[in-house]
């Protein structure tokens, strides 16, 4: 019996804390159950945040490449050049992607 | 309790299907609260599956033999370490730490990505609740870790003797955490493909959990081999036994994605290939786990025949059809964004250690199913071994040593000859000398030319990372001016992946020179010496000094004490063991069963950084036999004598006068165990002289130290600062913006 009442009182919390978004729903439409960080709630948008981090850590990558003597001056400069223009680009069409949104 | 753990797997498995059809109703329809169902679902099944966790435990803990488990896998003479540990021995138990983990696991990455992938994480969620779904379905239908019995045995039969080994008790967590783990790139790439949102952000989620399994299983690929070497007593640490095969395929397909992602977050490339090896791992670890419950192939490690091999097959054919066809579908947008500029690049050296690493797997899962497949078709089972592996897997193991010291040491788009040349020449140089001193101190001539060239390109890699390192740390010292501690820190700090990762390339080195050396330059000899005598193994005479036994009702072990000394000098005193624990089947005998039933061994070990001296002892009881026969007819006479009687007086007298026939049963043991010492006869040793085998653990732990490094998170508040600092940074450059983030 004692058994039975614990797996009843379980499966009542189940069912309240799962359908809870649900009931939310009703009474304020948007809630974001997983109370996370605000951010961007566009995909394109975090796409291209996402390629900007990349790119940055492109760019640091390349910096210590050329610190470290893997990277000529010549061939950092081009490659550098190269990134920045890359980053600058992503720069532009998060921008846009803001602008849109 | 029994029956709330069965309830919580039911109510588990029925969350798991709601939470699936949730996120999917809710993705489809747009309906934000029914996604946010899906997520709780998946943190309640955690709840649930911890609960259901506990309650098993419990259960071994309090020796609660009503439970089968427990009973099968168990006793009141386990010590509690092995107790806690138990649980994943069985078949039920560790179907149950699957799911648990992979609640676990889903929940974590949930919560991380809450806000991120937003239209990815619906599908995702929904396929790790169907994983979720299947695995517990086993649990509810096929394999019940909380079926009870109503007449529940006094003592359980106790953990095979083989899994009292404190490695053998961490390894499956560790390698289940492993395939759980692989299951999440999986999740988030189909959920990539389904949404046809393939850019950078999923690649950011995925790889920290990809480098997360990657680190689990193989931490729990290294403890299996610890275990074999410690406790199996054959005097190896790798077998190329299936089930190890199958821990190692997917391993070796996550290190090759965790290669190639970097590829296509820096250049666009590779989409494809990663999509797949990513599918691909997953697939191979849910093969993995098929291959230990099936029975389908014979190895050590399995649960044994089971009816859980059409459940697994159907899952994985359910895998591969929707994994090829999601990317056959998704080929347009899987299209590569640019091309390799050079062959002298890290890309193109990427790419090559990709197409090893692929390699190793393909000649691994042929020689490994070949069994099968040749049962198949001939209807004859072949048997394969090490040596139908080593002459691929050697030479590709050498290729990829090669790469990963080119790696560090390349730069990614191209380079000149001019930095090839001012990059390569010490790593070169030290390589080259250490194989040209070897081959000389061999005497000019070698019979195992392969491993020679592995401690060369061994000694080229572990240049190659700390010429890195030096470079990196004088770099940085040349702007702050910090004492070298402090630079090398904070270089790692600043670049955990580049140097966690350069970390395990030395590892790696470190570790397949000790596989090299323990694997070819092994001295071995399988003696049977009496006390007194002697062999020589390898330059060390090994004395056999005196016999050693002992007996308890729950184990009998016979062993010996050997003297290792070497010119005369004593070097060290090897102790070794092998046990007998009594078998549950009455016809072997009453004393009998004490000494047919399983066993295990306790190896003498000497582990040294340039050596292992290695022994085991494997003692014929076959002098023992004519007294253990006699034994056995004698007390079961007078059980029969017992029992005829039993009739006639009181349960008590009966129980009474077999307590005192097993005490005298029990005396009876202890004296024929006493004769191994005090008549010894000639025994059985395996003695073995291994070089450089404590480098496999070495370079193990050097393996996970970087792995750690390079999986550990940047701390939330630099981050945001980082960005935040960006953000400001970007309308002067996108270079300021770039260090502003370091």
């Amino acid at each position: 019996m004692l058994q039975f009442l614990i797996v009843l009182a379980i499966l009542a919390v189940v069912v309240i804390v799962v359908t809870g978004p649900l009931r939310s729903a009703s009474r304020s439409p948007s809630t974001d159950a997983a109370g996370g960080p605000e951010v961007d709630d566009n995909p394109d948008i975090a796409d291209l945040e996402a390629a900007r981090e990349a790119k940055y850590r492109e760019i640091r990558d390349a910096e210590l490449d050329h610190s470290t003597g893997k990277l000529s001056d010549a061939d950092f400069e081009a490659v550098d050049k190269t990134l920045r223009a890359e980053a600058v680009e992503i720069l532009h069409a998060l921008d846009r992607a803001r602008e849109k949104h | 309790m029994a029956l709330t753990g069965r309830a919580l797997l039911i109510l588990g498995l029925a969350v798991a299907v709601f939470g699936a059809c949730a996120s999917l109703y809710g993705v489809r329809t747009g309906r934000r609260e029914w996604v946010d169902c899906g997520r709780r679902s998946v943190y309640t099944l955690a709840a649930l599956m911890t609960l259901a966790f506990v309650i098993l435990e419990s259960a071994f803990l309090r020796s609660d033999f009503s439970f089968n488990v427990v009973a099968g896998h168990s006793s009141t003479t386990t010590p509690t370490f092995y107790k806690m540990t138990a649980p994943w021995s069985s078949q039920e138990g560790s179907l149950l730490l699957w799911v648990w983990l992979l609640s676990l696991w889903s929940s974590l990455v949930l919560f991380l990505t809450r806000g991120k992938v937003r239209e990815i994480v619906p599908y995702a969620t929904a396929i790790l609740l169907g994983f979720g779904t299947f695995f517990l379905s086993l649990t509810v239908f096929y394999a019940n870790p909380f079926a009870t019995t109503s007449n529940p045995p006094a003592e359980g039969a106790g953990l095979d003797p083989l899994l009292l080994h404190p490695s053998m008790m961490i390894h499956p967590p560790m390698l289940y955490s492993g395939y759980t783990l692989l299951t999440i790139p999986f999740a988030f790439a189909v959920g990539a493909l389904i949404t046809g949102r393939l850019g950078s952000e999923w690649i950011a989620v995925v790889r920290r959990f990809a480098l997360a399994a990657w680190l689990f299983l193989g931490i729990g690929i290294l403890l299996g081999a610890r275990w074999s070497y410690t406790e199996l007593g054959w005097g190896g640490y790798w077998a190329w036994d299936p089930v190890e095969n199958a821990a190692l395929m997917p391993w070796l397909c996550i290190t090759a994605f965790i290669h190639s992602i970097m590829i296509q977050e820096k250049r666009g490339m590779l989409k494809v290939w990663n999509a797949s090896l990513v599918l691909g791992s997953a697939t191979l670890a849910i093969i993995g786990t098929f291959l230990v419950r099936s029975g389908v192939l014979d190895s050590i490690h399995a649960f044994g025949a089971s009816t859980l091999g059409v459940p697994f097959v159907l899952l994985i054919a359910v895998m591969i059809c929707a994994s090829i066809g999601l990317i056959v579908w998704r080929r347009p947008q899987l299209r590569s964004e640019s091309q390799l500029d050079s062959l002298l690049s890290r890309e193109a050296v990427f790419l090559f250690q990709n197409v090893v690493l692929v390699a190793m797997v393909f000649v691994v899962f042929w020689v490994t199913f070949f069994p099968l497949i040749s049962e198949a078709v001939t209807g004859t089972k072949v048997s394969v071994g090490p040596p139908a592996f080593r002459p691929f897997i050697v030479p590709l193991a050498l290729v990829l040593v090669l790469l990963s010291g080119i790696g560090p040491i390349i730069a990614w788009r191209r380079v000149t000859v001019a930095n090839l040349r001012r990059n390569f020449t010490i790593p070169v140089l030290v390589g080259l000398t250490t194989l040209v001193v070897l081959i000389v101190a061999g005497g000019g001539t070698s019979s195992r030319p392969l491993a020679l060239i592995m401690f060369g390109l061994g000694a080229f890699v572990i240049t190659t990372v700390a010429q890195e390192i030096w470079r990196g740390v004088s770099a940085r010292r040349a702007m702050t001016h910090d004492p070298v501690p402090i630079a090398l820190v904070q270089l790692i700090r600043r670049n955990r992946r580049r140097y966690g990762g350069y970390i395990v390339h030395a590892g790696l080195a470190v570790l397949l020179i000790g596989v090299a050396a323990s694997s070819s330059f092994q001295h071995s000899s399988d003696v049977t010496l009496a006390p007194g005598q002697h062999a020589v193994v390898n330059g060390y005479t090994i004395r056999y000094v005196r016999p050693l036994a002992s007996a308890t009702p729950q184990k009998i072990s016979f062993g010996a004490v050997l003297d290792v000394s070497k010119g005369g000098k004593h070097v060290t005193t090897l102790t070794t063991t092998r046990g007998f624990y009594p078998a549950q089947d009455p016809t072997l005998g009453i004393i009998g069963r004490f000494f047919n039933g399983s066993a295990d061994s306790n190896v003498g070990l000497r582990a040294g950084i340039t050596k292992d001296i290695w022994t085991v002892i494997n003692p014929d009881l076959s002098p023992l036999q004519s007294l253990i026969t006699k034994g056995d007819r004698l007390f079961a006479a007078d059980e029969s004598q017992i029992m005829s009687r039993a009739a006639k007086v009181s349960t008590q007298q009966t129980q009474q006068s077999l307590n005192a026939l097993f005490a005298q049963r029990d005396l009876a043991i202890s004296g024929l165990t006493a004769r191994f010492v005090s008549h010894p006869w000639s025994v059985n040793f395996l003695l073995i002289v291994s070089p450089l085998v404590t480098w496999i653990w070495l370079g193990a732990l050097i393996i996970a130290f970087g792995g750690l490094i390079a999986l550990w998170p940047v701390p939330a508040f630099a981050r945001r600062r980082a960005v935040a600092r960006a953000g400001a940074g970007r309308r002067s450059s996108p270079a300021v913006a770039a260090r502003e983030t370091a």
